[in-house]
Order: C-alpha cells, then sequence, then structure tokens
C-alpha cells in the first residue's frame, strides 16, 4: 500500500471542445507590470493557450511553468497566459525570480476557476480556493479547442501527449 | 510582449501611491478614459517606466491622443487641466498653441 494519498476531485463541468470560453477580465501580470486585460482581447490577437494552476509560488505550479519554459511554448504561435489565485504581487515576483518569459493573470478571489468549473477549496486553508491544473486551447473565435483538466490532486499531464492534444507539435 | 492598451491615455501607477491617485482623480473628472499599469515598489525594477520616460518615478502618463508623455504629477494635473480641463482646448484635436 502506498503511504500517500492521492486526493480525488471528483467531476467537473468545465467547458469542453466546440464550448465558447468564458470571457473574463483580471490583472495580467507581465515582467514589468500588471494591467487589466480581457480574454476575449487576447484571442481577438489570435490563438490563446490558458492555464491553470494551483497558487503560484506552490511547488505544483512550479512544475508547471518551469516544464513549460525548458519546452519553449513562449516560442510558439498561440500566446501562452496563465491564471492562479494569487495576486499581482506574488506574480511578478515569481516571474522575475524564475525568468519565465510567459504572462499571469492573477485572480486571488478565484472568480475565474469558479466560472471554467475548475475551483478546488483547500482543505487546512479556510476560506482559501484555487484552480485546479488544468489548459485550455481558445482559437481566435473564443472558441474552446481542446482542454486537459486534472481529476486529482495532484496531477500533472502527459505533456507530449498535451503539446498533440493543444496542437503545439 | 504585451499588445498595446485600447485606451488612448496609460497611467504607470503604485497602488496607494497619492500622487498617482491625485492624477487618477482629475483623469475621473473630465471622465477620460485610461488604462492603469501598476509597476513594482522598488524603483530599480521600474524598467518599463525608465524606458517609457527616462525616469523611474510614477505617475508616468501617456497619452496617445497627443503624443504626450509626462512624468511628476504636478506637471500630469496641469497638462490634463490645459489640454481637457474646461478652458482646454484639446478635447479630440490636438493639444498645443497657447492661450
Amino acid at each position: 500500500m502506498p503511504d500517500f494519498d492521492v486526493v480525488e476531485l471528483g467531476p467537473t463541468d468545465h467547458p469542453e471542445a466546440g464550448d465558447e470560453a468564458p470571457d473574463f477580465t483580471r490583472p495580467l501580470v507581465n515582467d514589468e507590470f500588471w494591467e487589466d486585460r480581457s480574454l476575449s482581447e487576447l484571442t481577438d490577437e489570435g490563438r490563446v493557450i490558458l492555464i491553470f494552476t494551483p497558487m503560484i509560488a506552490s511547488y505544483a505550479a512550479k512544475y508547471v511553468w518551469d516544464e513549460l519554459t525548458e519546452r519553449g511554448w513562449n516560442e510558439g504561435d498561440a500566446r501562452i497566459v496563465g491564471v492562479s489565485a494569487s495576486t499581482p504581487y506574488a506574480h511578478s515576483s515569481v516571474i522575475a525570480d524564475n525568468d519565465y518569459p510567459f504572462e499571469l493573470f492573477a485572480d486571488p478571489a478565484n472568480g475565474v476557476a469558479e466560472r471554467y468549473g475548475i475551483a478546488h477549496d483547500l482543505d487546512g486553508m479556510a476560506g482559501v480556493s484555487e484552480p485546479r491544473t488544468a489548459f485550455f486551447a481558445i482559437d481566435s473565435d473564443g472558441v474552446v479547442e481542446a482542454s486537459w483538466v486534472a481529476t486529482e490532486w495532484p496531477e500533472f499531464p502527459e505533456y507530449d501527449d498535451l503539446e498533440e492534444q493543444l496542437d503545439l507539435v | 510582449m504585451s499588445a498595446p492598451s485600447e485606451s488612448p491615455i496609460t497611467l504607470y501607477r503604485l497602488q496607494a501611491c497619492p500622487y498617482c491617485e491625485r492624477v487618477v482623480a482629475l483623469l475621473e473628472e473630465y471622465d477620460l478614459e485610461y488604462a492603469s499599469r501598476y509597476v513594482e515598489p522598488m524603483h530599480s525594477e521600474r524598467d518599463v517606466v525608465k524606458r517609457v520616460a527616462g525616469v523611474r518615478s510614477v505617475p508616468v502618463i501617456v497619452d496617445e491622443e497627443t503624443g504626450v508623455t509626462m512624468a511628476e504629477s504636478g506637471n500630469i494635473v496641469e497638462y490634463l487641466e490645459r489640454t481637457y480641463g474646461e478652458h482646454g482646448k484639446a478635447q479630440g484635436a490636438a493639444a498645443g498653441g497657447d492661450d
């Protein structure tokens, strides 16, 4: 018997391929400043990969962003943007400390994850909710093309498969 | 890395900075559309402000309508009053000209 416990997260009701991606406006943090931007402003400019992670300073978020940095997801045609339930200050520090070539939406109240049906209340952190790890490929019309949503906590995708699924190869 | 704002005026600001709030109050009074870009508390980390305005202090305003980039809240307030205030000439036209 394993001496650790992977938490089953239960079913979700997240947007699937063909569904419209819920639009939202939040501070989008880059390596120099943050500013309110909406998802639709970004998709108007082209394809977007929207990536939800646990709070930005957690190891679970670090695993994701380190992996995507190493894989050079920023070098493709799609715009890669993250979302986590951390403050703009935390996002700013983590981007600077790790030289991440990505932009991150700050959503401390976790309302975006709520709208995407992937909010996760944290046990032992009263009042704190964050997204489960999830990836959405969204086309320039704001329609979901493909998605991957964690069903366990923690859970990480098989990145080679994911790149194929999200058409990033 | 980030596309230009859709608003004609961009305000570089720091959270809870009274000098910035003074400018915000005037932008709101004149009902001007503006985008807020929040920067870091540490001066040394404000490269974007330095690049845009040549200084590391905030507030800094960039007004695409008039092509003006300006630092120092006192100067900005004066500029906004002159350009968009009751006696302002600009309202949609290019700024400039003496009264």
